[in-house]
C-alpha cells in the first residue's frame, strides 16, 4: 500500500482552505512528544504549515469530533479519514449525529498505525526522536548513541494487526488509493476465550478488568458513544463515575459500556488504544460483533449509511437465548 | 433437615399481559412454586433494560428469569422479539465473562399457562439452588 506524506495532506488542506471549499480543517497536531499526537482544529494556512502533523502515530479517529465541531459551523469542515474511520463516519451519519453538508471528507490510505507502548517495549523509554524510513522506524533514545531500527509492522496497534478493511466507505475525495475489505483474524482471540472453561474465563476477565481505574477514556473516545446524557453520569444508575469499589462494579461498567455500543460498534479499536491500563476492551466489543454475525447474519456497522442495527431489528425466527448457549456447548 | 441450606433469591420479570397473568393463574389453580421467586411486573418483557438484570444481581439475586408472551403474541406486537435479541446477547456476554449461564433465563409463558409458569419456576429454582450462592456477580456491600 502506498504511503501518504504529511506534505500531501498539508497541500490539500491549504488549497481547500484557500479556495473556500472548507472553513476549517480537522487534523492532528503535535503534543509534547513526536509520538504524542492530538486531534485539533486548524483555521489558517500558517497554522497548518506550522502545526499540522501526520505520522505513524495518528491513530486517533477524527470522526467523533465532527459531532461537536460541526455544530453551528459556517461552511464546511475538512476531515481526514483513514479507512477504519470512515466506518465510524457512516455510523454517525446513520444516527444523524452531524450534518453531511457541513463536512468535506478526504479519505487517506493507511498502512497501520504504531502503538507507542509496543514500540517502547522494543526500544526502551527516553525516546527523543522517531524517524520514519520506509518500512522501518529509526528510534533515537537518550540511552543509545545510535538510532535503533524497529520494523513498523512489528509494533502496530492491535487493531491494525487485525485490520478489517482498507476500503474507504465514505469520502468526498480520495488521496491515494482505496483498498479492499480484508479477511482478518480479529475473532481468533475471542474464540480462544470462548473455548476456556467458565472459571478460566472468569479469572481471565477478573485479571483484566480489575486494572480498570474508571477514567472513562474508553467511553469518551468511542465514536459510537455520543449520547449527551450518559448512563455513567447518572448517580442513580449504580454505575456512576467513580472508581470501581469491587469486582462487581468493574464487570458492570464494562458490560454496560460494551452493550451500549453493541450492533453499532464498527470495531475501530479506539477504546483499547486509549486505555491507560491496556485492558483489551476490543475483546468485549468483538464478542458482541461475533455473536451478532453468528446469530443474526453478517453485519458490519458503518458499512453503509442507513443500515438498521441488529439490536433495533428482529426477525420472527431469531434463535432463542437458551438454544444459542446450548448450541455452543454441543459444537465445542 | 439442614438448617443452613442456602435459600436462593430469584428475580422474575414478568410481562403484564401474559406471564404475570400466567403467575396469577398458577395461584388460582393452587399450583405450588417456591416463595424464593420475587416477581416484578413490567409492561412488556422488552421493558427489561439489560441494566435491570445486572442491578438485580448486584442487589443479591442468585438468578434472574425474564418471562414474556410467546413470540408473535406480544401485546405490543413486537416487544418480545427485541427482548429475545437483547437477552441472547446479554446472556452470551455474561457467559463470556465466566458467569454461570444457568443463572439467567428467558421463558415464554402465556396467560393460559399457569402450569407452565409453576413448572418453570420450580425447575429454575432447583437449578439455581444447586449452583449455590451467586459469587461471581455479587456486590458484597449489598449483601443482606
Amino acid at each position: 500500500m502506498q504511503k501518504i506524506t504529511k506534505s500531501q495532506l498539508v497541500d490539500k488542506a491549504v488549497s481547500l482552505l484557500a479556495d473556500g471549499t472548507v472553513s476549517a480543517v480537522l487534523g492532528w497536531s503535535m503534543g509534547e512528544f513526536s509520538y504524542d499526537v492530538t486531534p485539533r482544529i486548524f483555521t489558517t494556512e500558517d497554522d497548518i504549515r506550522k502545526s499540522f502533523v501526520f505520522n505513524d502515530f495518528c491513530g486517533a479517529n477524527l470522526s467523533k469530533y465532527l459531532v461537536s465541531k460541526t455544530d453551528g459551523i459556517e461552511g464546511k469542515l475538512l476531515v481526514f479519514l483513514k479507512p477504519c474511520d470512515t466506518y465510524s463516519f457512516n455510523q454517525l451519519l446513520t444516527e444523524h449525529r452531524f450534518n453531511r453538508e457541513n463536512v468535506y471528507a478526504v479519505g487517506i490510505p493507511c498502512s497501520g498505525m504504531v502503538d507507542i507502548s509496543r514500540l517502547k517495549a522494543v526500544s526502551g523509554d527516553g525516546i527523543t526522536k522517531i524517524h520514519e524510513e520506509e518500512e522501518n522506524l529509526l528510534v533515537t533514545t537518550i540511552y543509545e548513541d545510535n538510532p535503533i531500527t524497529v520494523p513498523a509492522k512489528d509494533v502496530l496497534l492491535e487493531r491494525c494487526d487485525n485490520c478489517k478493511s482498507k476500503k474507504h466507505v465514505a469520502f468526498d475525495e480520495l488521496l491515494g488509493d482505496s483498498g479492499e475489505v480484508i479477511e482478518s483474524a480479529r475473532f481468533d482471540q475471542v474464540a480462544e476465550i470462548e473455548a476456556m472453561t467458565p472459571d478460566e474465563r472468569f479469572a481471565f476477565w477478573q485479571s483484566q478488568l480489575s486494572r480498570c481505574i474508571r477514567c472513562n477514556a474508553c467511553r469518551d473516545v468511542c465514536p459510537a458513544c455520543t449520547c449527551e446524557k450518559c448512563v455513567f453520569d447518572n448517580p442513580l444508575s449504580g454505575a456512576e463515575n467513580k472508581s470501581p469499589a469491587n469486582n462487581f462494579e468493574e464487570q458492570m461498567f464494562h458490560i454496560i459500556r460494551a452493550y451500549h455500543v453493541a450492533g453499532r460498534c464498527t470495531d475501530c479499536g479506539e477504546c483499547s488504544r486509549v486505555c491507560p491500563e491496556k485492558i483489551p476492551l476490543h475483546l468485549l466489543n468483538r464478542k458482541f460483533i461475533k455473536d451478532i454475525n453468528e446469530f443474526y447474519g453478517e453485519y458490519q456497522a458503518g458499512a453503509e449509511v442507513g443500515a438498521r442495527a441488529p439490536l433495533v431489528d428482529y426477525t420472527v425466527d431469531d434463535p432463542e437465548p437458551c438454544d444459542v448457549l446450548d448450541r455452543r456447548d454441543t459444537d465445542a | 433437615m439442614q438448617i443452613n441450606e442456602h435459600k436462593p433469591l430469584i428475580v422474575a420479570f414478568c410481562c403484564n399481559w401474559c406471564s404475570y397473568a400466567g403467575a396469577d393463574l398458577a395461584g388460582n389453580n393452587r399450583l405450588n412454586y417456591p416463595a424464593d421467586v420475587k416477581i416484578i411486573r413490567v409492561p412488556c418483557s422488552c421493558r427489561v433494560n439489560p441494566i435491570f438484570v445486572l442491578r438485580a444481581f448486584q442487589r443479591g439475586a442468585d438468578g434472574v428469569i425474564i418471562c414474556g408472551c410467546h413470540p408473535g403474541d406480544c401485546h405490543y406486537t413486537s416487544g418480545n422479539y427485541y427482548t429475545r435479541r437483547r437477552m441472547t446477547l446479554l446472556f452470551s456476554m455474561l457467559d463470556y465473562l465466566g458467569i454461570e449461564r444457568e443463572r439467567t433465563r428467558v421463558e415464554w409463558v402465556s396467560a393460559a399457562e399457569g402450569a407452565k409458569f409453576a413448572d418453570t419456576m420450580n425447575e429454575f429454582v432447583k437449578k439455581v439452588t444447586s449452583l449455590g450462592e451467586n459469587k461471581k456477580l455479587e456486590d458484597l456491600r449489598c449483601k443482606r
